[in-house]
């Protein structure tokens, strides 16, 4: 397929807005059982800015995709069947309670819901922050069930695509949470620092078992299936246009082989090798915090145009001499 | 139910592009706007075509042989473009089976074009948004036409009849009775789209002569045995046949 890069900017920006929404509200979550210090209400909402920042640049992008954007509320329409009508939908509603919740924090309207037997005491922010959790889920396996759910196109057709959507925007989220604290409560860096090495490693372990998975696939359409022909050689000699269609320009990424050998091990080293390392050194040098997310959102880019780049669609049989 | 669609036998096609040219025509001058053609007479022209004849050729020269192979969109009774389709512009008529785009609704997304195996939706690069076959929609309704000219501008067109159109629901249609007979079958089964459209093989008229059908079947004297012919400088009977 070939890669857009309003989608890609959509996918990995909404993935580490949700990935550091979720970072915070564990944080939170630590806190109201007294596993961590109770952080000030500007942590967490100025760290739900962040969240609506990015997830606000992934809309815009989103919007580059479309041919008709004028008419992109008509997405919203078809979330019985479409994968993509739920994302349109989830992602407001996300992007609605995160607000909710930086609201909530940041004017400290924490009103108490309900005091539970031990005396904890769930207030407002509290739920808006389940509810955002669970939001945040649920765009990421919309998100990657966009994909996921083409039978046709294999490399996406597994649980292994929405698996790495949540890891991956989680990763990055963790290292971007684990910059902010580092800043904004120094204590706590270590903390996120700690997750984030853990889900990145997770990551990790999820792409290059996709990567295994794709590796030995076999196509299941052919050129005999494609024209019903049962010849064991047969060569196309005009696909019916002279010069390229939007078949020939939609579904294939237009770079050598020897690109695409070339960015897999670079988004592996980008994506996660590299990140870990920084991780690791940045639990003594902070600094080095910020450098690992804008290191690794460099290498995601490139890993979600590999993503797309590697989807070898069955169209492309019909595709193949320009004539 | 009906499911109009289109039986195309390649055993016929000769690969002229007639169709493509009249389905160009047709569905340029129609009510939902022009298909966009872009440099049309430049280096690299390239347009929006609901229908495209391909040539493939089978085997290696001298031993090969050439099929023409004309495409478009095959109306699936399960069309996988369908349900993915976020705004509801791209469905599926209960009436008749046509699988049709909106032009009004259609966001221009493309993910319906991802969700068919077939390459046959084409987005139209100036109105924004996705095209595909129709199965001439605004034709074959169209009262005011001839009978005779209410079927798909490809149909028409065709010099050699290769193309059917019909409902292939009716057991008895032209189109159920081809597919029955000839063996017409459909593109990429293994997806489970079930397209309506179905092609027809090329196929070779042969004749098959078995060894006993070169002597006389009813020769009396070959009723025990079989004769030992004779040598080529012996006589035989009539001087013409061995036996």
């Amino acid at each position: 397929m070939k890669p857009a890069f309003s989608v890609i900017f959509l996918t990995t920006l909404i993935g580490a807005a949700q990935g550091l929404f979720l970072a915070l509200f564990t944080h939170q979550s630590y806190a109201l059982f007294g596993l961590l210090p109770m952080q000030s209400d500007n942590f967490y909402g100025y760290g739900t800015l962040i969240v609506m920042v990015l997830l606000a640049a992934g809309l815009v992008a989103s919007f580059f995709h479309l041919g008709r954007p004028e008419r992109a509320w008509r997405a919203a329409t078809m979330w019985r069947t479409s994968w993509l009508s739920r994302e349109v939908i989830v992602l407001p509603a996300f992007m609605g309670v995160a607000f909710l919740f930086g609201v909530s924090h940041l004017f400290g309207i924490r009103p108490e819901i309900v005091t539970l037997p031990g005396g904890m005491v769930v207030d407002l922010s509290v739920l808006l922050g389940v509810a955002g959790t669970l939001l945040a889920f649920a765009l990421f396996i919309c998100t990657a069930m966009i994909y996921a759910c083409l039978r046709f196109l294999k490399e996406w057709n597994s649980p292994l695509t929405v698996i790495n959507y949540i890891l991956m925007g989680g990763s990055s989220g963790f290292i971007l949470a684990s910059f902010y604290a580092s800043s904004a409560a120094p204590d706590q860096a270590d903390f996120f620092a700690g997750w984030a090495i853990i889900i990145t490693v997770l990551a990790l372990i999820g792409r290059v078992a996709s990567l295994f998975r794709n590796a030995r696939l076999k196509p299941t359409s052919t050129i005999q299936t494609a024209i019903g022909v049962k010849h064991p050689k047969i060569t196309q000699r005009s696909m019916g246009a002279m010069g390229g269609t939007f078949n020939t320009r939609e579904f294939f990424h237009g770079k050598s082989d020897a690109f695409l050998r070339t960015i897999k091990p670079a988004f592996l080293l980008f994506g996660f090798v590299l990140p870990l390392v920084l991780l690791a050194l940045g639990l003594s040098t902070p600094a080095l915090l910020g450098f690992a997310f804008i290191l690794q959102y460099v290498g995601l880019l490139a890993e979600r145009w590999f993503f797309f780049a590697q989807a070898n669609h069955p169209q492309n049989l019909y595709y193949q001499t320009v004539g | 139910m009906t499911q109009l669609a289109l039986v195309i036998d390649l055993n016929v096609c000769v690969g002229c592009s007639a169709c493509v040219t009249s389905c160009k025509e047709w569905n340029t001058s129609g009510s939902a706007g022009p298909l966009v053609d872009e440099r049309p007479y430049g280096e690299n022209p390239t347009g929006t075509f609901f229908n495209r004849v391909q040539t493939y050729e089978m085997g290696t020269f001298p031993n090969s042989e050439t099929m023409h192979f004309p495409k478009s969109c095959l109306h699936c009774e399960d069309p996988a473009c369908v349900p993915v389709c976020p705004t509801g512009a791209s469905y599926k008529r209960k009436e008749d089976g046509i699988v049709l785009v909106d032009y009004d609704k259609c966001i221009g997304c493309k993910y319906c074009s991802w969700a068919c195996p077939y390459g046959v939706r084409e987005f139209d690069e100036q109105e924004k948004v996705m095209k595909k076959c129709t199965l001439c929609v605004d034709r074959i309704y169209d009262m005011t036409m001839p009978e005779a000219d209410r079927k798909p501008s490809c149909v028409k067109a065709c010099p050699t009849s290769a193309r059917l159109f019909g409902d292939i629901h009716d057991p008895e249609s032209e189109v159920s009775v081809a597919i029955r007979e000839d063996g017409g079958y459909a593109l990429m089964p293994e997806w489970g789209t079930h397209p309506s459209n179905h092609y027809l093989p090329r196929r070779k008229t042969k004749m098959k002569i078995h060894a006993d059908e070169l002597e006389r079947a009813d020769n009396p004297l070959k009723l025990d045995q079989q004769l030992p012919k004779p040598d080529k400088d012996q006589s035989t009977m009539d001087d013409v046949s061995a036996w």
